[in-house]
């Protein structure tokens, strides 16, 4: 199968990147060749593979419930792009 | 066209930890902006989440509690979309395995009880917070509330009206206050509701296009959001209209629902297991554990408040609404053995009271134990329904003990029928028209006589006493 | 320096034959000669470098000195380092001074070992010729018309120029052994979880691991002792007992079972360094070792189970740059959607982008179970063939890479081309099994090859041995480029 224009297009809006036609019309061909070469996993028999998510097989560790952060909003908003008050600013959200 | 509602709510209570669930930042509320927010909580590159013991524990309790399945292995999904509150880019969430899925909860609608099935329920981070006042245009982010842990418990679409979906989500939320997981509080958007509606031709087996109706943080919004939104959908069907699925949110001024003015794209959360998170295992022991720290449940309780204090299944389900009412009641009862009763006072006269003073139980000036007092006064003759009311207000008032305040006040039910007589003698000396009219026929004139020596005990005459008094006077 | 291994620093420093803080000044002032010419750092700060070495000096002059306290180090630009720029390689973060120190950089730091800089890479670790790095490509010291390889290039070159004696990298798909191969030194990549990844910015999160690079495998001993250890900031992180890697490097190899991959020496590998890597096994043999055939079929498709995975996890964990907290914003939008898309079109390269878009595209509705639920089940396929191999052989060889070096702009308009460099890489970090790459000869272009070694999960200490036992037979791993000054 192949990616056509409007997939790339659909994908660079999901993923929330600027794209314009000759842009996507160049993605679109590099995608198929790497799509191409992911394709020779379809034609593997994975019935009754469980799939790998991790590469132990353990257990989630808990922490316990305690407070051991402190405010450090004032060195973290040092690197931001807009901040007042202590607030990020963003453009307008509209809800 | 006779039409049937659908709803199912799905109900985001924030979870009653001291830390957030993948950072050890405090949930206190109302802290200034963003100085509870971590490196983690903002998504510095790098940072990594780790799990709160606690909130998988509240998680545990409330499966429990609902007689839900425990998802021995749970795990975490990222759910992913853009939005500036929230971090990541990805909000961590369980899809495929949540940590409960299954059981149900008994709501009471007037003198009907019903079961409402859950389909799941699981744990998330909760969002930050969007500030929409003018900041030059602009909007202000608040991360103080990412991260919060969430509990999204996901009913069954099985509620048939506004009241159901109500007595739901107060059962639901009696439920989680009840067994501590959650503060309830819900203009603080502790227990938010997002409410799934749609309506169909009554008969007709499947569903019609739902709307969801995002956000209500009140009882009362979400029966005002249901209304107007089943109102909306059957004039709209009616009018040959077609319900669109889509997300709606509710106007609390105009008390009217609407569409949301961000642009409705088709959600696409690209789901997938988070990588850096483990499957979460749920062991016997601790499950067991968890379970040994439940006490009595809402249901539990109502059953045996029915059987031992012989109260309606009703008033079992009003006096069960909050853990705090229960204790409140049954201390009451206890104390006058007189469960009936105890449960009218506490509905009646002590709610009443509350609720003009906008106190809730646990603030309440009266004490179960005074009230319980006060009830076997009138259990024992020592006080009138009436006389009650007036020792109740002392009560209320601070004025002391509740025979003390009989006595200071002079409140005692007059037993001695000496000074009764002396009284009506004085009554029917003064009022010789009143007489005179009864004599002749007229019925009225006796009960202006009944309230003429009523008013000069100053209430303490056992008004039945007084009726067979006066009467034999008045027929001699 | 004569003699620049990390135990005779170590040696130099405990005698007080040298300070720390002259031995940092040697290194930056190498940096300072060679690096206009490399492109290996991304950020040099002598103060910063020099007044860390005056801490270890005074570490020591108390007497609480390690073992490597006072040797400098220089870490991949993936590692936050708390008041150091820390890019990624990326314009996204060409801005950002990490307010906070990666759990393996607090290690170096605890350990006393001063950083000489940060490395350039490939951008967010994408790549595998370090020449997506928005800081400008990084150029291989043995031939400056060549790629270093990537993603942790800036790292195996400053180390393969003598910049620095030491340098942390990571590996997602073979960029600590495929850089190390490719500029002629040792590099290691730990079972997956024995590193805390908390402060490596994330790329592939179930496959990331960082790792040592230095000349030897001796030095790589050394390193892997200070960065291991579990950290409970990475849900990750095994909780182990920590281990002494350098307890078997002594060990003779007799008895030794090799495993080679048939799959490893077939077509697609370049005919010198079949030659060199079977030259390699030879020498291995007349040290005590015997080899044995293994099969590892289904690692002929770890190439698209890979480019299935990594691109999905890094376009989640890539979300987060979006122009609100830290980092890039793009300087002009309408509104918050355009200013998202304008920040991540600008503030990401190509490659990244298009990783990026490939991880949304197989995670997105209706193609999840066909791409990246079938990509994890033969993630366990290729697992399962290494624990059928390792039942027959103690550690597997075969070639790091395909080939040696390739030019500059070579192989950077086909991104299959360049995938394929990760072949033999890939299969170790979707199985999370220990890997690395030993320097083992030359080609006739005078471009170093790299030998690769896997080992069973947490058999670090074994494959030290190998490594280390082959290095004092050759001498491959000692040699270094000239004429660069």
């Amino acid at each position: 199968m192949s990616l056509s224009q409007d997939d790339v297009k659909r994908i660079a809006r999901l993923a929330r990147i600027e794209i314009d036609d000759a842009q996507a019309q160049a993605t679109q061909g590099q995608l198929n060749t790497i799509f191409d070469l992911i394709a020779t996993m379809q034609a593997v028999n994975t019935d009754n593979v469980s799939p790998m998510a991790h590469a132990q097989e353990v257990y989630q560790r808990l922490r316990d419930d305690v407070v051991t952060e402190t405010d450090r909003h004032a060195a973290f908003q040092a690197v931001a792009p807009a901040v007042e008050n202590g607030l990020y600013l963003v453009p307008k959200v509209i809800e | 066209m006779k039409w049937e509602t659908v709803i199912g709510l799905e109900v985001h209570t924030q979870l009653a930890t001291r830390s957030k669930i993948f950072s050890g930042s405090s949930t206190a509320f109302g802290a200034a902006p963003n100085t509870q927010a971590s490196a983690v909580d903002i998504a510095l590159p790098g940072v990594l989440p780790v799990l709160n013991r606690g909130a998988v524990e509240y998680a545990i309790k409330f499966g429990l509690a609902i007689g839900a399945t425990l998802n021995r292995v749970n795990v975490f999904d990222r759910k992913s979309y853009f939005y500036p509150d929230l971090p990541k880019g990805y909000q961590i969430s369980q899809l495929a395995k949540p940590i409960v899925e299954g059981g149900a909860l008994k709501i009471q609608v007037g003198e009907t009880e019903r079961i409402i099935h859950l389909t799941r329920a699981h744990l998330e981070e909760d969002a930050g917070k969007s500030l929409h006042e003018d900041f030059h245009g602009m909007t202000g982010i608040d991360l103080n509330r990412a991260g919060t842990p969430l509990l999204e418990i996901v009913s069954e679409p099985e509620m048939r009206s506004s009241a159901e979906a109500v007595a739901y989500a107060r059962a639901l939320h009696t439920l989680v206050t009840w067994i501590g997981i959650c503060d309830g509080n819900m203009q603080e958007g502790s227990f938010r509701v997002d409410a799934n509606v749609s309506v169909r031709p009554a008969g007709q087996t499947e569903f019609g296009t739902r709307r969801e109706i995002k956000n209500l943080n009140s009882f009362r919004f979400l029966q005002q959001a249901i209304d107007y939104e089943v109102r909306w959908q059957i004039e709209t069907l009616e009018d040959g209209g077609r319900i669109e699925q889509a997300t709606v949110l509710f106007d609390p001024d105009k008390v009217e629902t609407r569409m949301m003015r961000s642009k409705e794209e088709a959600h696409d959360y690209r789901y997938f297991p988070d990588p850096d998170l483990l499957p979460i295992k749920l062991d016997e022991d601790w499950i067991e554990a968890v379970r040994a720290t439940l006490t009595e449940l809402p249901v539990a309780m109502q059953a045996r408040f029915q059987s031992e204090y012989g109260v309606s299944a009703y008033d079992a389900a009003v006096l069960t609404g909050s853990r705090a009412l229960a204790d409140y009641f049954e201390t009451a009862a206890k104390a006058c053995d007189q469960g009936k009763l105890a449960a009218n006072w506490v509905m009646g006269e002590l709610s009443a009271a509350l609720n003009k003073a906008e106190l809730d139980i646990a603030q309440s000036p009266v004490s179960a134990a005074q009230l319980g007092a006060l009830i076997t006064r009138i259990q024992d003759g020592t006080l009138s329904g009436k006389l009650a009311k007036q020792v109740f207000e002392g009560l209320w008032e601070g004025a002391g003990e509740v025979d003390a305040i009989i006595e200071a006040r002079g409140l005692k039910q007059m037993s001695d029928s000496g000074e009764l007589e002396k009284i009506i003698d004085a009554v029917l000396a003064a009022n010789p028209k009143s007489v005179e009219e009864f004599r002749s026929g007229k019925d009225k004139a006796f009960n202006a006589l009944v309230g003429q020596v009523m008013k000069a005990s100053k209430g303490r005459a056992n008004p039945a006493q007084v009726n067979e008094r006066l009467k034999a006077r008045l027929h001699n | 320096m004569s003699e620049s291994s990390l135990s005779a620093l170590a040696a130099q420093l405990a005698a007080k034959q040298i300070s720390s803080r002259e031995l940092a000044q040697h290194y930056l002032d190498r940096i300072a000669a060679l690096n206009p010419a490399i492109n290996a750092f991304i950020t040099v700060d002598a103060d910063r470098t020099l007044a860390e070495a005056a801490a270890a000096d005074a570490l020591r002059a108390a007497g609480n000195a390690g073992p490597l306290t006072g040797v400098p180090i220089a870490h991949k630009d993936i590692f936050c380092t708390d008041g150091w720029l820390t890019t990624c390689g990326s314009k996204m973060l060409h801005n950002f001074v990490a307010p906070y120190d990666a759990h393996v950089i607090q290690r170096f730091k605890a350990a006393g070992m001063p950083s000489l800089g940060k490395t350039n890479m490939d951008e967010f670790a994408m790549g595998s010729s370090n020449e997506t790095s928005y800081f400008g490509a990084v150029k291989n010291p043995w031939n400056t018309a060549y790629v270093p390889g990537g993603s942790s290039g800036g790292a195996a070159a400053c180390v393969a120029a003598r910049m620095a004696p030491a340098a942390t990298g990571t590996d997602t798909g073979g960029s600590i052994r495929q850089p190390a191969a490719l500029c002629g030194i040792t590099g290691l990549k730990p079972t997956y979880g024995l590193v805390s990844r908390f402060g490596m910015v994330a790329f592939a999160s179930s496959l990331d691991q960082a790792g040592p690079m230095a000349p030897s495998a001796e030095d790589c001993t050394l390193l892997l002792n200070v960065m291991t250890g579990f950290d409970p900031n990475d849900s990750t992180s095994l909780e182990r007992e920590k281990e002494d890697y350098t307890r078997d490097l002594e060990k003779p190899l007799s008895g030794l079972r090799v495993g080679l991959p048939r799959e490893f020496f077939a077509e697609g590998l370049n005919n010198e360094v079949a030659a060199a890597v079977e030259a390699a096994v030879t020498d291995l043999q007349k040290l005590g070792a015997t080899t044995v055939e293994i099969s590892l079929a289904n690692s002929q498709l770890a190439i698209p189970v890979y480019y299935v995975l990594a691109p999905a996890e890094a376009s989640s964990n890539l979300s987060r740059f979006d122009g609100v907290r830290y980092g890039y914003r793009a300087p002009e939008y309408t509104n918050l959607d355009d200013m998202y898309c304008k920040t991540r079109a600008q503030g990401f390269g190509a490659e990244v982008k298009r990783r990026i878009l490939i991880g949304a595209y197989v995670l997105s509705h209706g193609y999840y179970d066909a791409y990246y639920l079938q990509a994890q089940k033969i993630r366990r396929l290729i697992a399962n063939d290494f624990g059928e191999a390792f039942k027959t052989c103690d550690v597997i060889l075969g070639p790091t890479a395909p080939g040696t070096a390739f030019k500059l702009g070579e192989k950077s308009g086909d991104p299959v081309e360049m995938y394929l460099n990760d072949l033999y890489t890939i299969p170790a970090n979707l199985a999370g099994l220990p890997g690395m790459s030993l320097p083992c000869g030359f080609d006739s272009k005078g471009l170093p090859i790299g030998l690769q070694l896997v080992g069973n999960y947490f058999s670090e200490a074994k494959m030290l041995n190998v490594a280390h036992q082959y290095q004092r037979a050759t001498d491959w791993h000692a040699r270094a480029p000239e004429g660069l000054e």
